[in-house]
């Protein structure tokens, strides 16, 4: 007879000293390894559970001394950010220990808008007080402690009426105002060296395309968003909507995308080649969105409100994966992403502005590599069972403010009893004779060149 | 062609060719396995980003099954035991002392006789690794061995009649049914908890991903109780008496109870009634097997007969007839039956899929048999009887590689704690067990779709009663009093005229369309110059 039979010797499956790795036997037939599906989805509620309890997003709050107007990136720091407030006060944080470095005094109007140079040591603000300044922006200092010190403006230029808002080219060494019209300015020259106009409403905001050195968008306040180009005399396209945006983004990574952020409390992301539908509309602000900003990814953006909120929505996504609130902050007048895509600033009516995490339950510092894997393990488990009705319940599920929770609520019902009324008219008229506009064509007026 | 020259391109294809073809049968059968069920169909997707995405999902599950099949292909350390009978031998004549002749000194060490006559007979269970067996005399006996090293972990003499012992996730707790109740003990043999609920047990089972405790005794009622947290997940009432053949399907995880009228029920904590009832024997339910993928159960009757069903089609596959009723069954992991009447066993290779002739191996026992049962990923077969302990080697039962996440033989503690650790937040709950597992996750038809059909199912049930009603109110014979109570609300009844509704509301709008169109004619059929007082002759 030939037998054989299983006989397993202790030394191959166990190891000698402390010193030697342990042994791992892997067997990957499917009947080792039962219940699979029921695992991954048990394990996918608890990733879903576990990311709401680990949701801590809020950081640090840095104060200052009146409402908080406008925040700017630097370009070339990821742990600073310059905030301008409605008194005339910039201040250049430090955020890792949250202390100011730099006041940078000069501005006696409310600072509209803060913009840096592509070299990030020169910035250039814009006031209500009709002049831009121009400063020199200094490193973070290495001793911990209060560093705060009082800088001057290196240079001015005059203007003759209030700015509103401030862009800098990201290559060259010129930058836009807004205000009356939009001027294009240079270091070197204190006129400024080209103006468009196009009607005598005043411009909001003014953005520099991040790809094409030469063309940049605004908005303005007769409910358009114009497009211009810096070789050409007068602006390009105008596209006028039912109301006005107050804000505008540039996507990085598709530059001829980009999202306007509108009074009627949705955002709009729209092709520059084609202004004629937009692309997405993001739809959950209860009140108008103020202030809009495109992570360096160029996945998701991030949207402050009127309501006191701010949102991060995804690109593609008609509705919000995030929601921002707190008891102490009031309405948000400015957004930024930070330069790594980790975190978010708002600066807000409440002196405040605030860093928070970009996703909530993040783990900050440095991880283990199995930490790593662990987390990119239940991100991938909440994508493929998102459907789910127990697992979506939960990964949708955020507390909000009983004010923003009613409208929100209010806004709903109308919208469903304005679609319930449209169908029946439908239903009960001639086929044809109402045309339906889809929604994101239903906010757009008119195209003028 | 030389010796030293290489082969040349054409060989060398040649070579390559021949390599491919020849393939281990089990690899072929994993690879199967791994390939879990058939791929998305892609070409019916419109919606371009769906389908980008399913693409590129299937292109890493390719690559990673393909990786799979490789490791198991190649790397595994170990392979299934064989007993090959040549020329004129056969296998089932083949006794235990010849196989542990010819085997090794480490397999030769794990066949053992313990011989315990005076505490009762014997039942047995091993943990999940094989590692440790749990003996438990029906006259109070019960203890704990590391069975290959013959090491005794723990003993106690509870004092009491002893019915049926289970370990629980691992080898640091166990269960035994006693007398009266259920106790669960340590493994150093300190009673831990007493369980009361559980009365007069006469089987216990354990579910080891759900950590359910279930039991089934003289009131025939079954209990599940869920170990970690100490609740009772579900009793049911299987209204068919005592019962004593228990056993837990590890596939889908249903407990399936063998009754003393033939017939073998499955049960789920969500159901109150049993999820199936089949009537398999004539005479009662003897013992009941179930195969580790949950694909066949074997069921073995008062009748003398075996018979094997497939349990996911619940139709019966093969019948084989016993000189005897048998009085115990187990499968190993590689589908290997044994079947104990009395003093004899039998061992069946391929009887599940195939009907088997003969059997591979048999066996007498110093006692009578009371249960056996396989153990895992070992090719032992560990039997309690009248007379105490005894293994016998079954070449080719056990599964010969391990996975070490799943149940590891060589745990050392610091594993076990991980493990136990591992395993408690991976808990599923009592309420996903079901009789297919593969449903969990997969998405239902669209609710609009569902809603949609549901409607229409209804207007059609509604308009046909109706049309019933009328009917039988119609062919009633017409009566001396017209005004009866009973015929005022017939009539009532009948006036509802909801199903004609949408049928009147057609004709109205045919009506209307056919109107315009002969007022249209109309039009057209008036000559123009025809002066107006003469119109109305042309209509």
């Amino acid at each position: 007879m030939k037998v054989k039979v299983i006989s397993r010797s202790e030394e191959d499956y166990t190891r000698e000293r402390t010193s030697d790795l342990r042994k791992v036997q892997r067997n990957y037939d499917p009947l080792l390894h039962q219940f699979e599906k029921a695992k991954e989805y048990t394990r996918a509620l608890n990733a879903a559970k576990l990311n709401r309890i680990f949701a801590k997003p809020f950081l640090a709050a840095l104060q200052h001394d009146d409402g908080v107007t406008c925040l700017a990136r630097n370009p070339k720091l990821v742990n600073s950010i310059v905030a301008g407030s409605a008194d005339g006060d910039i201040r250049i944080w430090d955020i890792p220990r949250e202390r100011t470095l730099r006041r940078l005094v000069g501005h006696t109007g409310a600072v509209k808008g803060i913009s840096f140079a592509p070299d990030g040591e020169t910035c250039v603000s814009a006031s209500t007080d009709a002049t831009v300044k121009l400063w020199k922006v200094p490193y973070a200092p290495f001793e911990a402690g209060v560093v705060q010190d009082d800088a001057e403006a290196v240079f001015e230029f005059q203007g003759k009426n209030a700015f509103r808002g401030i862009d800098h080219h990201w290559d060259r060494s010129t930058f836009a105002t807004a205000g009356v019209a939009v001027d294009i300015w240079d270091h070197s020259r204190s006129e400024p060296i080209q103006t468009f106009t196009w009607g005598s409403d005043t411009v909001t905001s003014v953005r520099f395309n991040p790809a094409e050195p030469d063309v940049f968008a605004s908005t303005g306040s007769d409910r358009a968003i114009t497009l211009y180009d810096l070789r050409q005399a007068t602006p390009l396209r105008k596209m006028v909507m039912q109301t006005r945006s107050n804000a505008l983004a540039w996507n990085p990574m598709e530059p001829f995308n980009f999202t306007a952020a509108n009074e009627d409390c949705c955002l709009y992301t729209f092709d520059m080649r084609k202004l004629g539908s937009a692309l997405c509309v993001h739809k959950d602000f209860v009140s108008a969105v103020m202030d809009v900003d495109y992570s360096p990814t160029g996945r998701e953006f991030v949207a402050g409100s009127y309501d006191r909120s701010l949102r991060i929505f995804s690109v593609s996504g008609g509705h919000s994966r995030e929601v921002y609130t707190t008891k102490r902050m009031q309405r948000v007048f400015a957004v930024r992403f930070s330069g790594d895509a980790t975190y978010v600033f708002s600066g807000s009516d409440d002196m405040n502005v605030r860093c928070w995490k970009a996703k909530a339950s993040e783990q900050l510092g440095i991880r283990l590599p199995r930490e790593k894997h662990k987390q990119a393990y239940n991100d991938a488990l909440l994508e493929r069972y998102k459907h789910m009705p127990e697992v979506k319940r939960i990964v949708r599920h955020r507390h909000l403010p009983a004010a923003i929770y009613k409208a929100a609520k209010m806004r709903r019902t109308v919208v469903e009893s304005d679609k319930r009324k449209l169908q029946r008219r439908i239903e009960h008229s001639a086929p044809g004779s109402i045309v339906v506009q889809t929604e994101r064509k239903k906010k757009i007026l008119a195209q003028v060149e | 062609m030389a010796e030293g020259e290489p082969p040349t391109p054409g060989e060398a294809r040649k070579s390559s060719k021949k390599r491919k073809n020849v393939r281990d049968p089990d690899a072929t059968e994993t690879a199967k396995r791994l390939k879990r069920g058939p791929a998305v169909n892609l070409k019916s997707i419109t919606d371009k980003k769906l389908k980008g995405k399913l693409r590129r999902a299937e292109a890493v599950f390719n690559s990673s099954r393909k990786k799979a099949i490789q490791v198991n292909e190649w790397l595994l350390p170990a392979t299934a035991g064989t007993l090959e009978a040549e020329g004129i031998e056969r296998t089932w004549k083949f006794k235990q002392e010849d196989i542990v002749q010819a085997v090794d000194v480490t397999a030769a060490r794990k066949v053992f006789d313990l011989s315990l006559p005076e505490l009762g007979p014997y039942k047995l269970s091993f943990t999940r690794n094989g590692r440790f067996m749990l003996l438990g005399g029906s006259l109070g006996h019960l203890a704990i061995m590391d069975w290959q090293r013959a090491h005794l972990v723990c003993e106690v003499q509870v004092r009491e009649a002893v019915r049926d012992v289970v370990f629980l996730h691992n080898e640091t707790f166990f269960a035994a049914a006693q007398k009266k109740y259920v106790y669960v003990y340590d493994k150093r043999g300190l009673e831990v908890h007493c369980l009361q609920d559980h009365t007069l047990v006469n089987a216990l089972d354990f579910l080891p991903h759900h950590f359910l405790l279930t039991s089934i005794g003289e009131y025939g009622v079954l209990r599940y109780q869920d170990t970690s947290t100490g609740h009772i997940v579900a009793q049911h009432k299987t209204h068919l008496g005592p019962c004593s053949v228990m056993r837990h399907n590890p596939y889908n995880g249903v407990i399936m109870l063998g009754h003393a009228r033939g017939c073998v029920t499955m049960w789920t904590p969500n159901l109150t009634t049993a999820a199936v009832k089949m009537l398999c024997h004539t005479g009662p339910v003897n013992a009941l097997a179930v195969d580790p993928s949950g694909t066949y159960m074997a069921t073995a009757g008062m009748d003398s007969q075996i018979k094997v069903w497939d349990v996911r089609m619940l139709r019966p596959m093969h019948t084989y007839y016993s000189h005897a009723p048998v009085t115990s069954m187990d499968i190993s992991q590689r589908g290997l039956l044994a079947v104990g009447y009395g003093r004899k066993l039998q061992i069946w290779q391929d009887a599940l899929r195939n009907k088997a002739k003969s059997p591979y191996l048999n066996h007498n026992l110093p006692g009578v048999m009371e249960a056996f049962r396989f153990c895992p990923y070992e090719d032992v077969l560990g039997i309690g009887h009248s007379a105490g302990i005894s293994t016998i080697l079954v070449p080719g039962a056990g599964e010969p590689n391990f996975d070490s996440f799943v149940a590891n033989p060589f745990q050392t503690v610091k594993a076990r704690q991980h493990q136990e650790v591992a395993a408690l937040l991976d808990k599923l709950q009592p309420d996903s067990i079901v009789l297919d597992p593969d449903i969990i996750g997969r998405v239902r038809k669209e609710p609009a779709d569902v809603a949609r059909q549901r409607r229409e199912e209804e207007a059609a049930a509604n308009t046909a009663r109706l049309v019933a009603m009328r009917r039988e109110a119609e062919a009633k014979d017409k009566m001396k009093g017209k005004n009866k109570p009973s015929r005022r609300h017939r009539k009532k009844q009948n006036n509802i005229i909801e199903d004609r509704k949408p049928a009147i509301k057609e004709r109205q709008k045919e009506e209307a369309a056919r109107r315009k169109e002969a007022a249209e004619k109309n039009e057209t059929a008036i000559p123009k110059d025809a002066p107006r007082a003469v119109r109305r002759f042309y209509k």
